[in-house]
């Protein structure tokens, strides 16, 4: 049969009443396909099923990208979908010692291929522990700087029977929202503003309420779907993310390219002009109280850990030390030392009075060489050697 | 064509159906034809240069219409009436100029902000008195179609050949007052020139042999730029396009079956692009991916997603062509009938983007194959279909564009053409015994079907790919070389 016969040639013509039947039955059907959807909200289940770790290979990092024909990876808040297309979510092999990194971009390897970050540069070296199981560390960094992101992530990937998790932090990601005061009229949030957060409502007011954070569960950014927002028009977007990370397997797995790497970027700041140095965010010289920064939160995600039976080792990230003009009065792009020099401070007495994992690297790389676009991202080589210490402490954690 | 288009012009054609009756209905396609290719063209780096294709592509249907006049065909008032229409259209869109629209917003008529009025104006005098009288008054000749014939395809080649298009393009630019040196083969993107320039050589050259009929100048523009298949085709044929215009004032308004018909095409084509193929685009062959990809079974995943892309894209804008095309009472012709479900590379060209297929087959092959033949030193047969083959399949590659890839695209499916001509001639009588062994001809299809496929398949890699280092790159890949 020629292949629009079934159309053109139909066995009873096609009248006035059938033309319509068939647009009232098409609108009745699309109702009823939207009504469905969100009563029954598929997406999450729809969300876990993926072509990584089957057709394509689990992404070494998770998807994250704003030019996604070249990087192959696109940003997306879909906590299920993005750890479906992960490794991690890969089967844990019976000898292996799971390692999760949370953490910024540092830790998910801005500018690095997927080799040459923490996790990469710790496979490769292959090690093992004393029992002979053999260590293998999952990149769960994702780049923004919050430590409610980070707790977010650590939450949700706690089902997946990790023996350790490694938490690189840096005080970028520690500042959370307060009311404004008097020279202060924008409060410098770090919390709630990734819009993963803000798109994830439900996980992060449990943790909020589980463990009493100091962040609030009706904050305005917050997105909660109406009836609307949840039927299939309202979800298309997120469908058709998921379905895009999907299609991007193919090409993750032909070019293992998971970011775009530009030929040219903008080293870190060495020079600071004179306007603003001393300020950290829009906070002049003042103690880095805790109403200031979010401690709470990194406390909540070493007790989740803790209660998955994961040990967390806390590592306070390496940056930049400018020898710059103003390098007297700060640090680097990031950090006035006032402000630095406090949260250190603080980070180091209360880790100690906690019992808490700190491997304390914030001035172990040196050399501006070491560091490419900005003061908390390193080189593959410079990489390499924080990954070196990073290994030397969690087999020395795993041994304990 | 963009969903907002697609959207757009099925409201027109049920509006046109409710409440424009009889011959209000072929001036509305004119119209809307003239319109659209304004609103279709997409914007261009260099200024109001976006404004002037359109122009220019009307201003040669006028005069190509002006010059396949038959030689007893006067120029009738209606005539006057489309020519005055046309220009009056395009004054009003400059004029929209006035309005300070916003260009980015789909409402607009142009993509950027128009030339002033005045000198629209004196642009429409100049083509009017330099090209479209002239034609009118001496056109018929016919030394002038051959020359219409060669500037237009000088034209083509100009637009297809990257340095040339960048050395026209630094002309272009230097005109409009800007640097020459930024000048590029993409800012003459001149919106379906392709398809306008095949339309107007086969009038001019029906016209030369005598087989075109009598087109008013209403007929020929609608049938040059209508606007459903003046981005990507299909290729209709002029008789047969004006045979539908004339029967429009005798449709019935909203007809059930074509209302059904069309909006099922359109339903279907709207699936197979913006659902199908752009999905598939994410997972296909493209240069950037290719150059960064090393394993051969994940190549061979790329070719097989552009393969399907290609296919589920083309034929998916093919569909929304002849679905809106329907709604306004035009049938265009069919362009793909399932082509990667052929047995040979000779079914798969008869049912790969047909109306381009036949239009060279009408205006190459057999022009080449019958001067072969009427030689009265006649080339053996087997060289005739070789030479005629290649040359067919050879412009078809340098219709997408002249390049070295093209070319070699071109002489693959010329030969691909000719040893299946060779294989079939050989073995006719042993696949006609294969009727009493159905099993045996059924595995025989399919097999045809797999390495059609494949034939076919491994042919786009020199398609999808710009130069011939990359693409023999990737086609080494795929052997494990």
């Amino acid at each position: 049969m020629p292949k629009w016969d079934w159309l053109e040639k139909p066995a009873t013509p096609f009248n006035r009443g059938f033309a319509l039947r068939v647009a009232a039955k098409a609108l009745a059907l699309f109702a009823l396909c939207n009504l469905a959807f969100a009563l029954l909200d598929p997406l999450p289940a729809l969300s876990r099923i993926s072509v990584y770790n089957g057709l394509a290979p689990g992404r070494a990092r998770l998807s994250y990208g704003e030019d996604p024909a070249r990087s192959y990876s696109l940003s997306l808040d879909n906590l299920d979908a993005l750890f479906a297309a992960h490794e991690v979510a890969a089967p844990k092999a019976a000898d292996e010692f799971r390692v999760l990194f949370v953490g910024d971009s540092a830790t998910w390897g801005w500018l690095l291929r997927p080799e040459e970050t923490l996790t990469g540069q710790i496979n490769a070296a292959g090690y093992t522990l004393a029992d002979g199981r053999r260590v293998r560390a999952y990149n769960l960094g994702y780049p923004v700087m919050s430590l409610t992101k980070d707790l977010l992530l650590l939450d949700y990937a706690m089902r997946y029977e990790p023996d350790m998790v490694v938490w690189p932090v840096t005080l970028e990601s520690f500042p959370r929202a307060r009311p404004p005061f008097a020279g202060a009229p924008q409060s410098f949030d770090k919390q709630l503003f990734p819009p993963l957060v803000q798109h994830n409502p439900g996980p992060v007011r449990r943790l909020i309420d589980a463990y009493g954070l100091d962040l609030d569960p009706n904050d305005p950014r917050f997105v909660d779907l109406t009836f609307t927002d949840k039927t299939l028009i309202g979800q298309r977007r997120a469908l058709a993310d998921w379905l895009r990370l999907q299609l991007y397997g193919a090409a993750w797995a032909a070019t293992g390219i998971d970011q775009v790497y530009p030929a040219t970027y903008t080293p870190r700041q060495e020079d600071f002009d004179d306007a603003g140095v001393t300020r950290f965010g829009d906070l002049e010289a003042q103690p880095l109280t805790e109403d200031l920064l979010a401690f709470d939160v990194l406390r909540a995600g070493i007790a989740r850990a803790g209660e998955a039976g994961a040990p967390v080792l806390l590592v306070n990230e390496p940056m930049f030390i400018s020898a710059g003009k103003n390098s007297d009065i700060r640090y680097n792009a990031f950090y006035p030392r006032w402000a630095y020099d406090d949260y250190h401070a603080r980070l180091v007495e209360m880790a100690e009075a906690n019992g808490w994992r700190l491997l304390d690297l914030w001035d172990a790389v040196t050399g501006g060489d070491a560091f490419t676009d900005s003061a908390v991202h390193l080189t593959p080589e410079a990489t390499g050697q924080v990954s070196e210490q990073i290994a030397g402490a969690v087999l020395k954690l795993a041994e304990e | 064509m963009t969903l907002t288009h697609i959207v757009v012009f099925v409201v027109l054609a049920l509006l046109c159906g409710a409440l424009v009756r009889g011959r209000g209905r072929g001036w509305l396609l004119m119209g809307a034809s003239v319109v659209a290719v304004y609103w279709l063209q997409p914007a261009l780096r260099i200024p109001y240069l976006d404004f002037a294709f359109p122009a220019i592509t009307l201003a040669l249907a006028v005069v190509v219409w002006a010059v396949t006049r038959a030689g007893d065909q006067p120029v009738t008032r209606e005539d006057g009436a489309a020519l005055g229409v046309t220009a009056a259209l395009v004054l009003a869109l400059a004029a929209t100029r006035c309005l300070d629209l916003d260009t980015a917003a789909w409402w607009s008529p142009t993509a950027a902000r128009p030339p002033d009025l005045p000198s629209v104006a004196l642009a429409l005098a100049a083509l009017g008195i330099g090209a479209v009288l002239p034609a009118l008054l001496g056109g018929r000749r016919p030394w002038v179609r051959g020359a219409m014939v060669i500037f237009i395809i000088a034209l083509f080649a100009v637009m297809k050949t990257g340095p040339l298009a960048q050395t026209a393009a630094g002309a272009v630019r230097q005109l409009a007052g800007r640097d020459p040196a930024l000048a590029s083969a993409t800012d003459l993107g001149w919106l379906g020139f392709s398809y306008v320039a095949f339309r107007l050589l086969h009038t001019l050259r029906d016209r030369i042999t005598g087989k075109l009929p009598a087109l008013s100048l209403r007929e020929y523009l609608t049938y040059v730029i209508f606007f459903p298949a003046v981005t990507a085709g299909p290729i209709d044929r002029a008789e047969r396009f004006v045979r539908d215009v004339r029967a429009l004032p005798d449709l019935p308004g909203l007809e059930a079956s074509r209302m059904v018909q069309g909006g099922a095409r359109i339903v279907i084509g709207v699936f197979k692009k913006f659902v199908i193929a752009d999905s598939l685009a994410l997972a296909a062959l493209n240069p950037a991916i290719a150059a960064q990809t090393g394993s051969t079974l994940w190549t061979w995943a790329l070719l097989y997603g552009y393969a399907f892309q290609l296919f589920f894209d083309f034929s998916g804008y093919t569909d929304i062509a002849i679905g809106i095309g329907m709604l306004f009472g035009v049938k265009l012709p069919e362009n793909f009938d399932r082509p990667y479900l052929k047995t040979n590379i000779t079914a798969f060209w008869q049912n790969w983007h047909k109306t381009l297929s036949d239009w060279v087959r009408f205006y190459v092959f057999m022009p080449i194959s019958r001067n072969l033949m009427m030689r009265e030193r006649k080339p053996p047969l087997l060289l005739i279909v070789l030479a005629a083959q290649m040359a067919t399949m050879i412009v078809i590659g340098l219709w997408h564009g002249v390049t070295v890839n093209f070319v070699i695209w071109g002489v693959w499916h010329g030969a691909g053409l000719f040893v299946h001509k060779v294989w079939t001639d050989r073995t006719r009588k042993w696949y006609r015994g294969l009727d009493e062994k159905p099993w045996l001809k059924r595995a025989w299809a399919a097999a045809g079907v797999l390495l059609t496929f494949h034939f076919v398949t491994l042919s786009w890699v020199w398609f999808a790919l710009p130069d011939f280092d990359s693409a023999l790159d990737v086609f080494l890949r795929l052997f494990g070389v």
